[in-house]
């Protein structure tokens, strides 16, 4: 693990010589929205969170699989062709740790012992991950509940501490220390550098003032959470719109629809919301979630209950609080979770 | 606006006690700044945290639908207009839905809030006419009048054509304001440049049909975009499907319309949604001479066949 010093002045040419490596992203302003874009202009030093969460570097809200000719007239009729293509390698700079720590929840989905999702896995190795500390958490933000943090680590390969005039720069994985080993420019961290760094650590933390106890989901049984009367009170409200789904950062759920114009067609996935009567209704027309309640309430049950125990213990949720700021109804997670963890 | 927050408290009380109605729908003030919940409130204690303010953005007759219970609801202009559209589609019967005429002086647009500072706002205040924001080390007074939604300068209906009981005076109409007068310029490109104007509109729309599910008009049990036997319309972000979404979702709406502006409210991307239905709108005004939810009596043209209809765009 390494811990260097960059001047600010000099991000642009440390950025600028790792293009020779990657192909570089960073956070900038686009109208009101934050996104992250290859850094042909200006990046933002700072600023709080985007509205999007940045999940479509490797989840993109439609992508296409394979691809198909139909008919009867070639051998290649009705045989998929894969779409899969070497991905190019991708630095992106200034990644929120809440948004990193998404990426790490959704690797153990995306890979487990059973199934690989290469359309995942693929841009996901190929991509080295410059973090961003939080020096200003937002009100919304409950990451140091969620087993998060303003300035936590995993799923990054570096973390950048702002520490004003000068950017802290910390390796976390052997990408990470051959970028920091290779870039010309940067001196080692000294104690007063460290120092400071983690009192900007502290404070961040400490001024994330929303806490959200979930110790308690673990102990309820499944089926008594599952018919708690909370719910009643949630659902009464939600519009069962897809907001909260497509602006987090660990929701993952896809449908695959193939498309076909005459006899071309292609086998594409987009992001799926379980807000949606559709995602669950059967060819029979039946459908288990036939109403808001059972739906609205499958979003929290399966970021707080099903996958915590799934997944060893881990939340998934970030704390990120995009929910919180986009749901029209106000819907807030946090008030949810108080509920599920009486 | 204090005092609109009493009297609605004092007639909810009042209709919970009297069990007149068995639930009372407001707003509740939400868990950030500028944002509004909407509340159901069932005991005399619950109708404590019903207010009234400048953040009631969602229609609330959007909940109304489908109902089997007697509820009141504290409804503003539009909303009532679209409570109307309601007992006239059949959706609601007129003796469910105890009316509370609110009349309406506007909601704010958040976003115009966030123009002006250009910085995160952690809190909120509304006293008199002004809105003070706080942030991280920053306090700012505001004239609410000039943060209005679009929708709400341009609103010709500010007080409820319909109600059981009025929530104090009634407020001016904005009888001089144009309401099109933003549009002219788009009315007068050629229909390609119009189209290429409502494509870039929603360039950014992720299809989270939170414009839809907004929309009080938006009731049916299913979608045509969730139609799937068969399924009409693609599920990516292809512009054509997108667009398709967009345009048939106003065409559905065509007459019936109040302008609540509770789709773009919802937009959690900001996009100017209303542009559609303000068009088609306007059309209904001038082929018609009508207008959504202003009377009972009265039928969205596009649900009647009238012997006399005219007929001039049939060529």
């Amino acid at each position: 693990m390494a811990e260097k010093i960059l001047k600010k002045s000099g991000l642009d040419g440390f950025l600028k010589s790792l293009g020779e490596s990657y192909k570089v992203f960073g956070p900038m302003a686009e109208g009101r929205e934050i996104k992250f874009g290859p850094i042909e202009g200006g990046i933002l030093l700072d600023f709080q969170n985007s509205r999007m969460s940045p999940k479509d570097f490797f989840f993109p809200q439609s992508e296409r699989m394979f691809e198909f000719v139909t008919g009867s007239s070639s051998e290649e009729a009705n045989i998929l062709k894969s779409c899969l293509t070497e991905p190019e390698p991708r630095l992106v700079y200034g990644i929120r740790p809440c948004d990193a720590k998404a990426f790490a929840v959704l690797d153990k989905i995306f890979t487990n012992d059973q199934y690989t999702d290469v359309y995942w896995t693929t841009k996901r190795e190929a991509v080295v991950l410059v973090g961003l500390g939080c020096n200003s958490p937002c009100p919304t933000c409950f990451c140091t509940s969620v087993g998060c943090g303003p300035f936590h680590e995993e799923g990054l390969d570096v973390l950048v501490y702002d520490l004003g005039e000068n950017l802290l720069l910390k390796s976390l994985t052997e990408k990470g220390g051959q970028i920091l080993e290779k870039a010309e420019g940067l001196e080692e961290a000294d104690e007063e550098a460290l120092e400071t760094a983690a009192g900007l650590k502290d404070r961040a933390e400490s001024a994330i003032t929303s806490v959200v106890e979930t110790d308690k989901i673990e102990e309820r049984e499944v089926m008594e959470l599952f018919e708690a009367p909370h719910w009643e009170m949630v659902q009464e409200r939600c519009l069962n719109c897809g907001v909260c789904t497509f602006v987090c950062p660990t929701c993952h759920c896809f449908d695959i629809q193939d498309e076909v114009a005459g006899q071309v067609g292609d086998r594409i996935r987009n992001w799926d919301t379980c807000m949606s009567w559709l995602f669950t209704v059967h060819g029979s027309g039946h459908n288990p979630r036939p109403d808001k309640t059972s739906r609205v309430r499958q979003r929290f049950m399966h970021k707080f209950k099903y996958i915590p125990m799934k997944r060893d213990g881990d939340i998934g949720c970030v704390g990120c609080g995009r929910c919180i700021v986009s749901c029209p109804v106000n819907i807030d997670v946090r008030d949810v979770v108080r509920d599920m963890n009486l | 606006m204090e005092s609109r927050t009493g009297k609605i408290r004092e007639i909810a009380r009042r209709l919970l006690t009297e069990e007149k109605v068995d639930v009372v729908l407001g707003y509740k003030a939400g868990t950030v700044p500028l944002r509004n919940i909407p509340f159901f409130a069932r005991t005399p204690e619950e109708v404590e945290s019903l207010i009234w303010d400048s953040n009631g953005r969602i229609n609330l007759a959007n909940f109304l639908p489908r109902r089997e219970d007697r509820i009141a609801v504290a409804a503003k202009g539009c909303d009532v207009r679209n409570i109307v559209n309601h007992i006239i589609e059949n959706q609601i019967k007129r003796e469910q839905v105890y009316i509370i005429g609110v009349p309406c002086e506007g909601m704010i647009d958040p976003e115009l809030v966030y123009e002006r500072e250009g910085r995160l706002i952690e809190e909120a205040a509304e006293a008199d006419g002004k809105l003070t924001v706080r942030g991280n080390g920053f306090e700012t007074v505001l004239d609410r009048n000039e943060l209005l939604r679009q929708n709400c300068r341009i609103c010709q209906h500010r007080n409820p054509p319909v109600y059981d009981e009025l929530v104090g005076e009634p407020v001016p109409e904005e009888g001089d304001v144009s309401p099109l007068e933003d549009l002219e310029e788009l009315l007068a490109k050629a229909d390609s440049e119009r189209y290429e104007y409502f494509h870039d509109l929603v360039k950014t729309c992720i299809r989270c049909y939170a414009c839809r599910d907004a929309c009080p008009l938006c009731y049916c049990h299913v979608c045509f975009v969730d139609e799937h036997m068969p399924q009409w319309l693609g599920k990516s972000i292809d512009p054509r499907d997108v667009i398709t979404y967009h345009f048939l979702r106003a065409f559905h709406c065509a007459g019936r319309c109040t302008d609540c502006g509770a789709c773009e409210s919802a937009c959690p991307l900001n996009i100017k949604v209303r542009q559609f239905t303000r068009l088609l709108e306007k059309d209904i005004r001038e082929l018609y001479g009508y207008e959504a939810g202003l009377s009972l009596d009265k039928l969205p043209p596009l649900t009647v066949y009238l012997p006399d209809d005219r007929e001039e765009f049939i060529k």
